[in-house]
């Protein structure tokens, strides 16, 4: 991007809520199935048919409004969204407009290794519309209303990220804070999250600049991609003497472009009011204090906690916080105070992660329990057995079960750590290999990890390898 | 006296002592229906078959010695923009002609309940929009007491019908006047209840902060045990009131000392006939020889009723019509070339002017840069003229006015006019945008065509104006709403 030039960035996400059923109807809440199985009269916008709000779906709304710190309208509306399209089959979106159920929030999210605070406008709830489908197999539009009236949540963010490194930290934090309040599935790949972005350009020290807003991005890597063309094309426009037009614009990512959907002078009129059909919604400050005692430390703030209390490093951290599973397994190991957090952040991103992408296992139900991981760490840490050994006993307990100590007692896995013994095994190999001590004097250093190595075999790998080591180079230098 | 032309508390009475049989009250029904309704036109559908049926099945039941609801057996017509299952509901629309609903209203299954029979589906004005009934797509309905006269709207056809003892008692919705205003031109008594008090699932809307769903008969006691058979709360509709209700026919008192009676200035001045004043005058001055109180009020913003009204109720309708597009039910046109083309056709061609006015006015008045001035605007009138309500009810027990200006007006007298037409409903639409419950009465007539009173009441007041009109059709001999002479 061009140095002079600064963008500004606003992200409106919409994420699918995971009740158990519709918004306004009693139909299940279900992703995949049969195409229009999850539909009955009032989410197919009958004639004569009206809607009944979900609680659930007001308390959901209220924990994502908690997590990001925002206000919560205890007392709100709902408003009709007027327009035509054929997966809307009221031809009206019920959704919120003048008063949100919460709003002026704002979320804490760490990039290259600060803290950027980005301010949260709004958190409403709506209904989703369905979804039109096109294929070979059959001529024009069939239309699949199973998805119409699922809940979402559209959150609204100020225009305070300035760059697409702050706009991915942003999204991946949302994305995790709806998995840790477990009020969304977040599955990309079925659209549960989505967002529309919101870009424009300015020369550092000026005015912001003329915003475009696009729609269709499917994913957050689409998302950071948006984000950077659509930066570069207004800088271009402006360099080139241009000016950017307010219009809304489609981001086709497998182009890598995006296109004027349409233009401010047609942008639609949506002729919002108050709907009707439904009641104010009343909330009890009681109620909304209860929920904001069920939110759980949220993974932004455990990622500060792991990098400034524990040491961890900024991308080893936000690995593990970003996972509910992970950081949850994390934080009931390091608890245990056995042991170092980094040892068993290593062992958690290095073995234990590689087996969960093999395997698919989950940590809640894993057979090498925090505990247990503690005291493997804790072992090897005190140095009574190696880090090979340490493998050795995770892979027993994957198979066999058992504790860690019996493990290592019964394999006999025990660290040689006797300095005398240590040094008899050194001079019995010193003497054997004449010729590498000879290639070490003559300046050949490598020579010293073969011996160390030789030693270690003579041990049967019970030496500790560090005072083995330290052993034989002593040793060298002596004779 | 034919079974035909006796009221809903009477066949009752006689099906309990065996006088008669369900089947033999809806036979003759229905063929008082098919001697008329040639005339008449208010049923768009007629149900015989599944008429004589459910009859059949009352008999069986009484013969088993099943307990049976006062309304069982009791033939009753329905307005065709109220859901029925597997039964056509054209809301009298080019849009609906072939709509069969897969789910019931909840008033329907309330009817069917109260093993009711549902004689049909009656006539209306498109979408409940209109005050002749002759916006109906399908047919105009006549006045029975003067053929040449409209019956009201929009439920004209459930006015008529019950008129012209095409079914004994009937459903209609009212908006604005739709139930009331028709009751006062064909005769008849009709009830618009307190928003909420009836459920509004499966009515297809209009403008759904004003629908409400009531019930039309020839007698007082008629009409109050359909409230009690409708009325109630409904988890399906969000805007029902949780609350019980008395059996309104079983508290029924004639006893009207002390009743305070407002009579409200504003209701009896410029464009209000002089025969509909005396009549509704002279109804007040009887129920005050019985010891009624009467007093005279003032309700300043009466006449800003009707505009608040025409905003409000079009600006919700412009949104509730929008499902008509041609792409899951309904009527879709035949010829077009795009999406776009697809709505435009389908909308041109299947709404009639006065729905596709009405739409227009709405998408104005909700419009970016007009909603201030236009939809807010009507809510702050609405919240005053509430107010005003509220204020009068602190003084007075009833209010009562004319129900509307005139009588019955000719058909096609008001076709071209539609802010004339739009006056016929001066009276009723107050109580709508206050969301009150009023009901209209027969107090006399002008040239043989029926006049009607309007009394209102504040909210869930049903028994005070049942009470009311009670004391009155008692007064009157006990029967209010004379047979018309079809021709």
């Amino acid at each position: 991007m061009n140095n002079n030039y600064e963008m500004v960035v606003g992200l409106e996400v919409h994420a699918e809520l995971n009740t158990d059923s519709k918004i306004y109807c009693s139909c299940k809440n279900a992703f995949g199935l049969e195409v229009n199985s999850q539909v009955c009269p009032i989410c197919m916008g009958m004639p004569g048919t009206l809607p009944t709000l979900n609680e659930k779906v007001v308390e959901y709304a209220i924990k994502m409004g908690h997590a990001l710190n925002c206000k919560i309208n205890g007392v709100c509306k709902q408003d009709r969204k007027n327009y035509f399209y054929p997966d809307l089959p009221k031809a009206y979106q019920i959704s919120q407009a003048e008063v949100p159920l919460c709003e002026n929030g704002h979320l804490d999210v760490m990039v290259d290794g600060k803290v950027k605070s980005i301010g949260v406008t709004r958190i409403h709830i709506e209904e989703d519309a369905g979804k039109l489908l096109h294929d070979d197999s059959f001529a024009g539009s069939l239309v699949d209303l199973n998805r119409c009236g699922v809940p979402l949540i559209e959150i609204v963010s100020e225009p305070d990220i300035r760059s697409s490194a702050e706009a991915k930290a942003y999204l991946e934090t949302i994305k995790s804070i709806l998995q840790y309040i477990n009020i969304s599935d977040c599955k990309m790949q079925e659209g549960s999250i989505r967002c529309d972005v919101n870009v424009s350009v300015h020369k550092i020290g000026e005015p912001f600049g003329t915003r475009c807003e696009m729609k269709n991005v499917n994913s957050f890597s689409a998302a950071i991609r948006g984000i950077e063309y659509e930066a570069k094309r207004q800088i271009e426009v402006l360099e080139n003497g241009g000016t950017v037009e307010q219009e809304t614009r489609r981001w086709d990512d497998v182009k890598g472009e995006s296109v004027v959907m349409r233009t401010k002078e047609n942008a639609n009129d949506y002729r919002y009011f108050p709907e009707p059909d439904l009641l104010t919604i009343v909330v009890e400050d009681e109620t909304i204090e209860k929920l904001r005692a069920e939110i759980p430390e949220l993974p932004n703030a455990k990622l500060v906690r792991y990098v400034n209390e524990l040491g961890i490093s900024q991308s080893d951290a936000s690995v593990i916080a970003e996972s509910v599973d992970k950081a949850n397994y994390f934080d009931a190991a390091v608890a245990l105070k056995k042991c170092t957090a980094k040892g068993i952040c290593k062992w958690l991103l290095g073995d234990i992660s590689s087996l969960i992408n093999e395997t698919g296992i989950i940590l809640s139900d894993f057979a090498l329990t925090p505990e247990k991981l503690a005291d493997l760490v804790a072992i090897i840490e005190s140095g009574a057995i190696s880090n090979a050994a340490g493998k050795t006993v995770f892979e027993t307990i994957l198979q066999e079960g058992g504790e860690v100590k019996d493990i290592v007692e019964k394999k006999g896995l025990a660290q040689n750590s006797n300095t005398d013994e240590l040094e008899a095994i050194a001079k019995a190999v010193l003497a054997e290999n004449e010729k590498s001590v000879a290639d070490f004097k003559g300046g050949k250093t490598n020579a010293l990890g073969f011996l160390v190595g030789q030693c270690m075999k003579a041990s049967k790998g019970k030496a500790n390898p560090g005072m083995m080591k330290e052993i034989v180079a002593r040793m060298l230098e002596e004779q | 006296m034919e079974l035909y032309n006796k009221s809903a508390a009477e066949l009752s009475a006689m099906l309990k002592n065996k006088e008669c049989s369900a089947v033999e009250i809806t036979e003759s029904v229905m063929s008082r229906a098919e001697a008329v309704d040639g005339d008449v036109n208010a049923y768009i559908t007629l149900c015989k078959e599944s008429a004589l049926e459910k009859a059949k099945a009352v008999d069986a039941a009484i013969a088993e010695g099943k307990e049976l609801g006062a309304l069982a057996g009791i033939p009753i017509g329905i307005k065709d923009n109220i859901s029925t299952k597997g039964i056509k509901t054209t809301c009298a629309s080019k849009m609906l002609e072939n709509y069969e609903p897969p789910f019931n209203a909840t008033v329907i299954d309330r009817v069917n309940a109260n093993d009711m029979v549902i004689t049909g589906k009656l006539n209306m004005d498109e979408f409940a929009m209109g005050s002749s009934t002759e916006n109906s797509y399908f047919k105009k309905t006549l006045n029975p007491h003067g053929l040449d006269r409209v019956p009201g709207g929009s439920s004209g056809g459930s006015a008529a019908a019950v008129a012209a003892r095409e079914c004994i008692v009937a459903l209609g919705s009212d908006t604005g006047g739709s139930i009331r205003q028709p009751a006062s031109y064909c005769g008849v008594i009709g009830l618009k209840p307190t928003y909420s008090s009836v459920s509004r699932y499966g009515l297809v809307a209009f403008a759904s902060s004003l629908d409400q769903i009531g019930p039309l008969g020839t007698s007082v006691k008629d009409v109050a045990m359909l409230q009690s058979a409708i009325c109630g709360y409904d988890k399906m509709d969000a805007t029902s009131a949780y609350r019980d209700y008395p059996d309104f026919a079983a508290l029924l008192s004639t006893d009207v000392t002390g009743l305070k009676i407002g009579i409200p200035e504003e209701y009896y001045g410029e464009g209000i006939d002089a025969a509909v004043k005396t009549s509704v005058m002279n109804a007040v001055r009887e129920l005050e020889k019985k010891g009624a109180v009467v007093k005279n009020i003032s309700l300043p913003s009466t006449s800003y009723a009707i505009n608040a009204y025409y905003i409000i109720s079009s600006a919700e309708a412009s949104s509730n019509l929008a499902r008509f597009d041609g792409v899951k039910y309904g009527y879709r046109a035949e010829d077009y070339d795009s999406l776009v083309d697809m709505y435009e056709k389908t909308r041109s061609e299947g709404f009639g002017d006065e729905v596709k006015r009405r739409i227009m006015l709405g998408t104005f008045v909700l419009s970016s840069g007009y909603y201030d001035a236009y939809y807010k605007t009507a809510k702050l009138l609405q919240r005053k003229i509430k107010q005003e309500f509220a204020d009068a009810f602190s003084e007075v027990d009833v209010i009562i006015t004319p129900t509307a200006p005139s009588k019955a007006f000719r058909i096609g007298e008001n076709t071209d006019n539609p802010l004339k037409m739009y006056a016929a409903d001066v009276c009723t639409v107050p109580i709508n945008i206050a969301g009150l419950p009023a009901m209209s009465i027969p107090c006399g007539d002008d040239n043989g065509m029926p006049l009607g009173m309007q009394i209102i009441g504040k909210d869930f007041s049903e028994q005070t104006l049942f009470n009311t009109a009670y004391a009155y059709e008692n007064i009157m001999g006990g029967n209010l709403c004379k047979m018309p002479e079809i021709k």
